[in-house]
């Protein structure tokens, strides 16, 4: 039971930060019906954002101050990137098939691994302490660390924003327009071109975020960190229905939760292929996914 | 009011308008008449710039507009409430209402043209927290049309309303589309239902493969032997 | 019978025309133009190399360019189909009982091994392909790519055959000598393996591609709905070519298990099925010239840039000398922006769907293939 429980605490770790890197995959997908295979190197171009950002500022204590300002700083620098990926990448190639466009994405996301390994060097790098990290014992053997609560409240806080956002402004009800019919969100008077960079950046944002919580959970960041999780994180997003904001939180604690299972329970080597066994029988089985409703691909 | 100047438009290959000309004047109500794949379509998204013609003009009280992204045509005082009724099934009445006013950011504005739909449709205002999915064909067109109505267009261009609605539903639509015009807004009806689009209409071209082959007002289409063979069913 | 007659005949005529290259490319390692060598051992070793990928490349076009089916799994077939090989030549070869080391006494088992590896990768590809076929597009491409690291992920987990660490003590291909006059030595090796088989590859392909059932499969790229309602067999014709693409592929893998002797599982990993896509794409969509054109431009980059390195020299300002030293360091950027612009500038390829041949470059009548998509809408 406790290790039960253990196990559940780290799954819902993970799987937050899957869920927070699905979003991004969802939204884009949303608008544009592209898979953004680079969406995981986002991810880690925000780690790298905030490991030279503490390192520039001479971060030396840890504190909570120091972990907004480089987040912040990272979700700034990473939403960047997605608007210039967005704007010189994905926008031009929009009239071609969308294969046309996954190919695309599959190179911007080559491109900014390898960049990232002759910039930054492949070996890893230890991301700086911004946070003290401690472990709190919570009942007989089972223990949370502090920087584990910080990854689930910033998740939720980042969540909601992000409903808030989605939900309740003009600007989120334009995305929502746009992702069911572009067309007719033109007729409204709506600058498609100006909502799907919001959305790229808004999603890259989320990354990055994602990106910095990993690192200082994790403490060591590679230019490589992206591709695995990325992958993972589309596979939550496709596992709650791509397209659905809710789903892609839900696919992302279900697969955090399931993975951390696999690998305590049966075996550890066998997580990735879980992983990718779940992939597969959704988009086979139930391509809408959990939440997802009407059928995606159209004639 | 809108002029369309030897209008040429492509798919690929497939050549979907040969050089149409068409006016519309202020206040008036023009029908274009054809059968399907005649081009009425491709007419009406040239003009909203969702298309972009190989050669012509569309000229929008004189100034030329071809080639303008739709949101800006939007923002000139062109709207469209386009085929298969387009609303937002996933969002609700008022959310697709509110959309139509995205351009517009008074609040005071906003309500008061709201109020003016439900004048025109007062279905609407009882189904106005319902998701747009969920209603009837006709539930849905009044939205299309009522949307289009929220950005206060000068010109509406409404694109097969009557398609796939039952005779009662389309003569109610017909009779919103009478009010809308009386009020001031001219319109710009494609139409297969030939009989209908005639009787609400001043003027009226006939759109086939591509080319406008008649033309006039639509009393004199509407007694035409060839009208009245090829689109009246006699 | 008089196809196979003729079949006979054209692989007799192949496999004397690839020793005598062989031989020819061998014997000229002898020789010295201006103090340096026309060909090293590592030279020809790129050959081979650029071989196998134009095996793979023009296996998928015969998926992804002539069939439409975008399929990101190819490595993950070549895998199974090096490690099947290297798992039956290296338990024959080096087991208890070794058959004796000469031509007669290998040569079938180099033979079985690496269409045993075949029929595993086309096993594994109608494993894959039943299920993943009867989704387009982008999903397709997800599941294939899903499929492809399951396959590399569970060889990780297999220890007979190293598991993570990778698959070592492969025998090679031996040097088997035909012929020795004048000092002449006519050879078959590793190099004449994998010539045969670019032959055998584009003859399979070309082959499908020119007969009805390579009709079927453009119509279905072309238009899946009408190709439907022509009565064709979609979901048979998808299945079929996606087997024999992967069985291709398998062989290719099982060329390259013993050229190396060796296998690593994350050399397999879906950045490899990339590389391969790139080829195609870069060459042309649809094209076999094309992606033997992409395999060997591609296979061979390493070398050009570290060929322009080296022309690195004091008379040159120093920073030109400093770019051109990067340059190895760049492939895979240089790969990834290459593939970022074909997509911006001409989304079909190079050579779109063109295809090299005698009689056209002789004026005879010329044959028009149906478009691409790509064309059609651009």
């Amino acid at each position: 039971m406790e290790l039960f429980l253990q196990q559940l605490i780290n799954g819902i770790v993970q799987g937050s930060i899957y869920a927070l890197i699905a979003l991004g995959y969802t939204m884009v997908y949303g608008v544009l019906r592209l898979i953004n295979f680079a969406h995981g190197d986002v991810f880690m171009l925000g780690a790298f954002i905030g490991f030279y950002t503490a390192n520039l500022l001479g971060i030396s204590q840890p504190s909570v101050g120091a972990l907004i300002l480089v987040m912040t700083v990272s979700m700034a620098g990473s939403a960047a990137v997605g608007l210039v990926i967005e704007r010189f990448a994905y926008r031009p190639v929009r009239k071609f098939s969308r294969l046309t466009s996954l190919i695309t994405a599959i190179g911007v996301s080559l491109l900014l691994e390898y960049a990232a390994q002759f910039v930054f060097g492949a070996t890893p790098k230890s991301f700086p302490t911004i946070f003290e990290t401690q472990n709190i014992s919570l009942f007989g053997n089972v223990t949370i660390s502090n920087d584990s609560i910080l990854i689930i409240i910033v998740s939720i806080f980042l969540m909601v924003m992000l409903n808030l956002i989605v939900f309740k402004t003009k600007l989120g009800k334009a995305m929502r327009a746009v992702s069911f019919n572009l067309d007719v969100a033109k007729l409204m008077g709506i600058n498609t071109d100006f909502i799907i960079a919001f959305t790229f950046a808004l999603g890259s944002a989320l990354a990055a975020a994602a990106g910095i919580l990993y690192s200082v959970h994790f403490t060591k960041i590679d230019p490589l960190m992206g591709l695995l999780i990325g992958l993972k994180a589309f596979v939550a997003a496709v596992l709650g229905g791509i397209g659905n904001i809710t789903g892609a939180v839900l696919g992302g604690l279900l697969l955090g939760i399931a993975e951390i299972m696999v690998s305590g329970y049966i075996s550890s080597s066998y997580k990735d292929v879980f992983a990718f066994l779940i992939l597969i029988l959704v988009l086979i089985v139930k391509p809408a996914g959990l939440l997802g409703s009407a059928a995606q691909e159209k004639v | 009011m809108l002029q369309l100047q030897d209008l040429h438009v492509s798919y690929g290959a497939i050549k979907a308008l040969k050089g149409i000309t068409i006016e519309v004047k202020q206040g008036e109500v023009v029908t274009l008449i054809g059968a399907n794949g005649a081009g009425k379509t491709t007419t009406l998204r040239t003009i909203t710039g969702l298309l972009t013609p190989k050669q012509g003009k569309v000229l929008f009280e004189g100034k030329d507009i071809s080639g303008t992204p739709t949101h800006k045509v939007v923002a000139q005082g062109i709207c469209m409430s386009p085929e298969g009724r387009g609303v937002f099934a996933n969002l609700s009445v008022e959310e697709n209402l509110e959309l139509g006013a995205y351009l517009a950011s008074d609040p005071a504005r906003i309500k008061s043209d709201l109020e003016k739909v439900f004048a025109l449709f007062p279905r609407l205002k009882e189904r106005l927290k319902q998701i747009s999915g969920t209603l009837s064909g006709g539930e849905q067109q009044m939205v299309a049309i009522g949307r289009a109505m929220m950005a206060r267009p000068r010109l509406l261009l409404l694109d097969e309303p009557s398609l796939g609605l039952a005779p009662l539903v389309v003569k109610s639509i017909f009779q919103a589309i009478d009010e809308i015009n009386k009020a001031g807004t001219t319109v710009l009806l494609v139409e297969q239902n030939a009989h209908t689009a005639l009787k609400h209409s001043h003027r009226a071209y006939v759109l086939e493969t591509g080319t406008i082959v008649l033309e006039g007002s639509s009393e004199e289409l509407a007694a035409d032997k060839r009208v009245r063979e090829a689109y009246l069913g006699e | 019978m008089n196809t196979l007659l003729r079949i006979l005949a054209w692989l007799g005529a192949s496999i004397v025309a690839v020793t005598i290259v062989e031989s020819i490319l061998k014997s000229l390692k002898n020789y010295q133009i201006m103090g340096s060598d026309i060909i090293t051992d590592y030279g020809l070793n790129i050959i081979c190399l650029m071989g196998i990928s134009i095996s793979l490349a023009v296996s998928l076009q015969l998926i992804n360019g002539y069939t439409g089916q975008f399929s990101l799994g190819h490595a993950g077939f070549m895998a199974v189909g090096g490690y099947v090989a290297a798992f039956i030549t290296k338990s024959t070869l080096t087991g208890a009982n070794p058959p004796d080391q000469s031509l007669l006494g290998t040569l079938p088992v180099y033979i079985f091994a690496l269409c045993a590896g075949a029929l595993a990768a086309a096993i594994a590809g109608l494993i894959v392909g039943i299920p993943s076929l009867r989704l387009k597009g982008d999903y397709l491409a997800i599941v294939t790519l899903g499929f492809g690291e399951i396959i590399r992920l569970v060889i990780e987990n297999i220890e007979a055959v190293g598991g993570p660490r990778g698959y070592i003590g492969i025998p090679k291909f031996p040097k088997w000598t035909w012929l020795s006059a004048g000092g002449f030595e006519g050879t078959f090796s590793s190099l004449s393996w994998i010539f045969l088989f670019i032959i055998i590859t584009i003859i399979v392909v070309h082959n499908i591609v020119e007969s009805s059932f390579g009709r079927s499969l453009v119509a279905i790229r072309d238009n899946e709905i009408a190709a439907e309602a022509m009565g064709i067999d979609t979901s048979f014709y998808k299945v079929l070519a996606f087997t024999i693409s992967a069985a291709l592929a398998g062989f290719a893998g099982g060329l390259y298990a013993h050229l190396y002797g060796q296998l690593v599982p994350n050399t397999f990993n879906f950045v490899r099925s990339v590389e391969i896509i790139i080829m195609i794409v870069f060459g042309g969509m649809g094209s076999i010239t094309g992606a033997v054109l992409g395999a060997i431009i591609l296979t061979g980059l390493p070398e050009w840039l570290r060929i322009m390195a080296g022309l690195r020299s004091d008379s040159l300002p120093s920073w030109i000398n400093k770019s051109l030293g990067y340059l190895p360091d760049l492939r895979m950027i240089i790969y990834s922006s290459l593939l970022i612009l074909i997509m911006l500038v001409r989304p079909q390829g190079i050579l779109g769907n063109y295809e090299f041949s005698l009689s056209k470059l002789l004026g005879k009548s010329s044959k028009n293939l149906p478009k691409t998509t790509e064309e059609k809408k651009a």
